[in-house]
């Protein structure tokens, strides 16, 4: 407010002065220069009348000679003063729509707009630096499950983007620095609302400041962090970042499961899929072969690390080993674009190739040489560009590395539902059979969507109803909870996939146990079984239904009859 | 040596002398009290005014606000100049001049203060 008042009345001093005088000076000379009225006789304007007459000379409305025609000498001084009045007055309102265009005065009633914006914002949300396609790719997710986020970016051109991006809730965005202290507090990191800190820039340095800021400023939020060095990485957990990323190590993780744990993986990738998209078939890497690692860079360093101690056998093909250090096993130096490179690396024996290069052309032209030399190739593909995705799609690999997706997926599933997260971490430490087995349950509520997966807390605000009768000292079981309140005798289409129950979590419930007060839930299954069991955790009278089997009179005065009734 | 605060200082102190000057005299004399004077004193306070606009500084503000008054006395007096002038036709009655000359009385207090604030401004800066 301050900052936009003092540009104002600043850049006004001059035209106003300027104003001033040359009103004041045609003014004086209109009452100093005496006149004759209709009958000769002499007279001087008074400054009311000389006042009147400049004001509308200057704005070059004219009504015409008064309060008696002029003479000569008064048409003189009146034509003189015409000029500089009417230059006067275009130069003011030209200062005052430069002024309006100014850069630096747009920016000042941006940066009040958006700082009003936030002060108002009556949601809990996530401040998320960096708008590049991670960014977009998880606030786009954030806001279809209703949260809300601001997003602070370097370049105008991406937070212009967030206007023309068709998202569900509104999202503020702001074109600052995220380096800077001050721009992230106007970004509202110390609002009482603020949940969380998402740095995803693309620089590891960025994404430090930003961590350790928030980690200074507002200390009990979560600060989740994009970094792709292992020794940013370090630098980041020593002072306490709550989550840290690498899509490398990710997805390197990711590929290990699908290797020695396939329908585990599957479970993983099913569960994290969200709504609305369709099943994926299962991935079955070949366990045991030789792999050929085009690019030596992070990523090929996060995979043959994690082949080398699955067993494989592993031959490196990178350009510039000078950069990126040479493995300890085998290695061949080229782009791996051309035969002659592969077969050096034995593509014709290879069970699998890894194309890893940070260039998506030559990953591509790496898989279209490989497979001519080598029909049966299991081919992992790491995308760079979102855009590259049609031929991507056409290349037809069988895994694709695209870091920003694995990212905002990561985050998303942290945010939107921490539960999950800690189930598919637990996941990890069950045996493959164990996964098949919740894979076919699983298939067998869904057919081709993805399963939709809920958290349920039984606390006073989300499950009012069970509360309510669990209050009253009445036995609740999860089996009666999994029931259709539209016809007890059915079930809902879900399945309890973890209790956590003071701090302690239980993988696949009993049905049999019965809930207590501040419980959470996992559950896994269809749309509508969602949609159904939130109507028995909130309503009473269904799920005094599904208990009884009756259907409880509902109004005062039926409830009084039916009293009668029963006496 | 800086030409702005010359200047700065040269209107306010030029506000207040000419304010005084048609202050002066039996308060409801008109032929005591000039209306060229009246002019000058509201062109020149008018232009003070313009003068202190944008600067961010506490004593800034306390000196527009004095400014702001003065100009809001001045104006009341050339209304009520005007009106006893043009609109009754009464003419300037002893009683139109001494309320048009205690207004611009107000005015000169504020121009007073107006002062009073640049000098002890000069004074702490002791350079």
């Amino acid at each position: 407010m301050d900052n936009i008042v003092f540009l104002i009345f600043r850049r006004m001093r001059a035209p106003l002065l300027a104003l001033i005088v040359v009103y004041s000076v045609a003014m004086l000379g209109m009452v100093l220069i005496p006149g004759q009225d209709a009958d000769g006789n002499v007279w001087h304007m008074d400054f009311f009348h000389a006042f009147y007459f400049v004001s509308f000379m200057a704005s070059t409305i004219g009504f015409g000679e008064i309060p008696h025609a002029f003479n000569a000498a008064q048409r003189l001084w009146v034509s003189f003063s015409i000029f500089f009045t009417v230059v006067v007055w275009l130069y003011s309102i030209g200062t005052v729509l430069a002024l309006l265009k100014d850069e630096t005065f747009q920016r000042a009633l941006a940066e009040r707009r958006f700082a009003r914006k936030i002060k108002h914002l009556g949601d809990p949300f996530y401040l998320v630096c960096g708008y590049g396609q991670t960014g977009e790719a998880l606030v786009r997710s954030l806001t279809e499950r209703n949260q809300h986020a601001v997003v602070v970016d370097i370049l105008e051109d991406r937070v212009s983007l967030l206007q023309i991006e068709n998202l569900r809730e509104y999202v503020p965005g702001f074109c600052g620095d995220a380096r800077l202290p001050a721009h992230l507090l106007e970004a509202g990191l110390n609002h009482p609302l603020c949940e969380g800190v998402v740095a995803l820039t693309n620089s590891n340095e960025a994404n430090l400041q930003i961590a350790i800021t928030a980690k200074l400023l507002h200390p009990e939020i979560e600060v989740i962090c994009r970094a792709d060095s292992h020794d940013i990485e370090a630098n980041m957990a020593s002072f306490g970042t709550d989550h840290i990323i690498d899509p490398f190590d990710t997805f390197a993780l990711h590929l290990a499961t699908a290797i020695q744990a396939p329908c585990l993986s599957l479970l993983q990738d099913w569960l994290s899929l969200g709504h609305g998209n369709l099943l994926q078939e299962p991935v079955y890497p070949p366990s045991k072969g030789l792999w050929v690692v085009c690019g030596y860079g992070r990523f090929g360093k996060a995979i043959y690390d994690k082949l080398i101690r699955e067993g494989f056998e592993v031959v490196v093909v990178e350009a510039s080993p000078d950069a990126t250090g040479i493995p300890a096993t085998a290695f061949v130096m080229g782009r791996g674009t051309e035969a002659e490179t592969l077969s050096q690396a034995n593509i014709e024996r290879a069970v699998g190739l890894v194309a890893g290069t940070d260039n998506d052309a030559n990953n591509l032209s790496i898989i279209m040489t490989a497979r001519g030399l080598n029909r049966d190739l299991f081919v992992i593909l790491r995308q760079n560009r979102k855009e590259n995705d049609p031929v991507i799609e056409a290349v037809g690999a069988d895994m694709v590395m695209l870091p920003s997706q694995i990212i905002a997926n990561q985050i998303r599933v942290l945010l939107g539902a921490p539960l999950q997260h800690q189930f598919v971490k637990l996941v990890l430490h069950q045996e493959d059979e164990w996964a098949c087995e919740l894979i076919s349950r699983i298939s067998a509520l869904v057919n081709h969507h993805a399963p939709e997966v809920w958290e349920v807390a039984f606390t006073e605000e989300d499950s009012h109803a069970v509360c309510a009768h669990v209050r009253r000292g009445s036995k609740l079981t999860l089996a009666d909870l999994m029931r259709d309140p539209r016809d007890r005798e059915r079930k809902l289409p879900c399945i309890p996939l973890m209790l956590l129950r003071h701090n302690e979590r239980t993988l696949l419930p009993d049905p049999g146990i019965s809930v207590q007060k501040d419980d959470h839930l996992l559950f896994c299954g269809s749309y509508t079984g969602r949609d159904r069991m939130e109507w028995t955790l909130q309503n009473e009278n269904a799920l005094s239904y599904i208990l009884t089997g009756e259907a409880r009179p509902e109004g005062w005065v039926w409830r009084h009859l039916s009293k009668r009734g029963a006496r | 040596m800086n030409p702005e605060k010359v200047l700065f200082g040269f209107f306010i102190v030029l506000a207040l002398t000419l304010n005084f000057g048609f202050f002066v005299g039996e308060l409801d004399n008109p032929d005591h009290h000039h209306v060229y004077e009246l002019f000058a004193v509201i062109v020149v306070n008018l232009i003070a005014t313009v003068l202190k606009f944008g600067d961010r500084t506490q004593m800034g503000a306390v000196l527009l606000a004095t400014s702001l008054v003065a100009m809001l006395q001045l104006f009341a007096a050339a209304l009520v100049w005007t009106m006893a002038e043009h609109v009754t036709g009464s003419g300037m009655t002893p009683t139109a001049t001494a309320s048009v000359v205690s207004l611009s009385g107000g005015a000169m207090l504020a121009n007073v203060i107006s002062v009073v604030l640049l000098i002890i401004e000069t004074v702490m800066l002791r350079r």
